[in-house]
């Protein structure tokens, strides 16, 4: 019961810092520049077959979380417990983090809290309506705000790493709302140890 | 009537280099169908070229593609080869009042000779009613360039009766989306000429590619490619297949833009915080930072002088178009009408600008007069995006979804002429115009 209280605690000063606003990204050191140069890439042999060697990374649909292969423990693929949950969901045109999933990113944090070497990537996406590259941002935003809610509760910069993919990777391919829904999302990544 | 071809010698050159780098590349048919055209087409015969060569007839069928492409602009009505009472293929043959007698406004005509493997091409357009040539041309290519030449008449004789650049010659790229046996998605950026002929892959990946943006001399496209699991620009040369990397900061890399002179791209990068939109110097590789507030700033446009860049934000709570100088300072606000104003486009002119324009989530591409700033729909919606004018600024193609499927379409600015643009299968999106 210490631990449930510890998470409420934890979920209630979310539920405050989820009211931020993107006003509040450049506080706090959010992203510590850590940033790639300019290079060049050498491509030789790529205009000649169009090809890339590039490999299927993260999990595209809901419930598609490789946990078996990253080594995580039973308490994830428990539906009663809320580490189960790694995908968060957001109202259209929004990037604030809504109360339903407070107490699941409450969870997660403590669980990287408590295993300081697991990295996950935070995957931002939008769904399809509206230009692309505006969701692209939309995107990041999400995954920022779920970002910010982690790193209040103690999980270090190193631990994770944020990518949107805007609409470009859908969950669900309906022209619908209850596909819309499903598609605006940031998805809780753990990568392999 | 030998008349310097400069223009050509060019694009030929860029062709046939390209032709060696995708020769594998056999890509599904993309055909092209005009769902809305304009009452007061102008008729036009277009009579099949003469041939002397191996063969009963030339490789290309330049009658064929001229009529197809004149057609396809909705200016013209062409008259069908089986209507033609005779089909001269040079001036000693042609009887006026024949084409007179048919209807006919203007009349084309033209020969083939192959001579040692190349091909002399020669053609002449007439005003029917005035009896005279209007433009004559004599030139030789090679068999790789036959097509691109039938383009490229299409383009003269569109110039010289609509006093607007023809387009026939330019080409698009997109992006496709196909899903392979083994259920895994494959992206591709293709580049394909105007009638959708020769497309030809630049790059794929299992992850996405997105934003293929030209340079304006139409020799390099740059593009946003995850295939590091992390989105980078890159800058892709056509002629030799050679990319550099130019951005692949922390965060976002996105919606490259090539200045006017193609020394500069902007581009969108949120390795500060939020996105913002930078200029990076493509010669000494120096990066400015042009936007700097706290929401989004995205998806830049240069204007034609290469003096401003239009760009989306969402400072003002909404997506809404804001115009700043490209050397930096204070935005204006551009667009007021509708809750969303995204993706901003510069005509070639400058007069003008398209955009991505919603409604209570009802998404349409509109028109923006530059000096008046009222908006026109051009589009019926509801999930329309990505438009990109042609080089004369007379049509807009775009993407709209068709069912679960994304497909292009275009439309006039006036929006009198619309086409649809068919795949044989696979979503195709983002299409970008070449000038």
């Amino acid at each position: 019961m210490r631990v449930n209280k510890k998470l409420l605690a934890l979920a209630v000063s979310a539920a405050i810092l989820s009211g931020c606003s993107s006003t509040d990204e450049k506080d706090g050191g959010v992203l510590d520049g850590s940033q790639n140069g300019v290079t060049d890439a050498s491509t030789s042999g790529y205009a000649t077959d169009g090809s890339l060697s590039g490999e299927q990374f993260g999990s595209n649909a809901l419930g598609n979380n490789a946990l078996g292969a990253n080594g995580l423990g039973a308490e994830f693929s428990d539906p009663a417990n809320p580490l189960s949950k790694q995908t968060i969901y957001f109202m259209y045109n929004s990037s604030q983090v809504q109360q339903d999933f407070i107490a699941v990113i409450a969870a997660h944090a403590q669980y990287l809290v408590n295993h300081s070497a697991q990295r996950i990537i935070l995957e931002g996406h939008a769904d399809e309506r509206g230009s692309r590259e505006y969701n692209i941002a939309l995107g990041e935003q999400r995954a920022k705000s779920v970002y910010r809610m982690l790193k209040i509760q103690g999980v270090t910069d190193s631990q994770i790493e944020v990518v949107s993919y805007g609409e470009e990777k859908p969950a669900s391919d309906g022209m619908d709302e209850a596909s819309w829904q499903l598609n605006r999302r940031v998805e809780i990544a753990y990568q392999g140890q | 009537m030998m008349i310097m071809f400069v223009r050509r010698l060019m694009l030929c050159g860029l062709f046939t280099v390209l032709l060696q780098i995708d020769a594998v590349q056999a890509e599904a048919g993309l055909t092209i169908e005009i769902t809305k055209g304009v009452e007061t087409a102008v008729p036009i015969a277009i009579v099949p070229f003469g041939w002397q060569g191996q063969g009963s007839q030339a490789p290309v069928s330049f009658s064929s593609v001229i009529q197809a492409d004149l057609s396809r602009s909705g200016l013209f009505k062409t008259l069908t080869e089986r209507d033609m009472l005779t089909k001269p293929s040079a001036i000693d043959k042609v009887r006026f009042r024949n084409w007179r007698a048919l209807g006919q406004e203007f009349l084309v005509i033209g020969q083939i000779n192959e001579v040692s493997g190349r091909y002399q091409i020669q053609f002449q357009l007439f005003d029917v009613y005035k009896g005279e040539q209007l433009i004559g041309y004599r030139l030789t290519v090679a068999a790789n360039e036959m097509r691109r030449t039938a383009h490229y008449i299409s383009d003269l004789v569109y110039e010289k009766l609509t006093g607007k650049k023809g387009v026939f010659s330019s080409r698009i790229a997109y992006i496709t989306t196909s899903i392979k046996a083994n259920k895994q998605k494959l992206y591709k950026l293709l580049v394909a000429d105007a009638d959708g002929f020769n497309p030809r892959t630049i790059a794929s990946s299992k992850e996405p590619l997105m934003s293929p943006a030209w340079s304006a001399d139409s020799t390099k496209i740059a593009y946003v490619s995850f295939e590091n699991k992390r989105s980078a620009i890159y800058v892709q040369t056509l002629a030799t297949g050679k990319r550099t990397k130019v951005a692949a900061y922390r965060g976002i890399n996105g919606a490259p833009a090539f200045s006017p002179d193609g020394s500069q791209l902007a581009l969108t990068l949120s390795k500060d915080g939020s996105p913002d939109i930078y200029i990076l110097n493509l010669n000494n590789r120096l990066l400015m930072k042009l936007t700097k507030s706290y929401g989004i700033e995205t998806e830049p446009s240069w204007s034609p002088d290469g003096k401003h860049i239009v760009y989306t934000s969402d400072q003002g709570g909404k997506p809404q178009l804001y115009i700043i100088s490209s050397r930096g300072g204070r935005s204006t606000r551009l667009t007021f009408d509708g809750d969303y104003n995204a993706r901003g486009q510069f005509s070639t002119d400058g007069k003008s600008m398209i955009m991505v324009h919603a409604n209570r989530g009802d998404y349409r591409i509109a028109i923006m007069d530059m000096a008046t700033r009222t908006i026109n729909v051009l589009t019926a919606g509801k999930h329309d995006e990505s438009p990109s004018f042609s080089a004369n600024g007379d049509m807009v193609l775009y993407a709209s979804r068709k069912g679960k499927r994304s497909v292009l379409s275009a439309v006039s600015v006036d929006g009198r002429m619309q086409q649809k643009f068919a795949f044989d299968k696979g979503d195709v999106r983002e299409p970008a115009w070449s000038h």
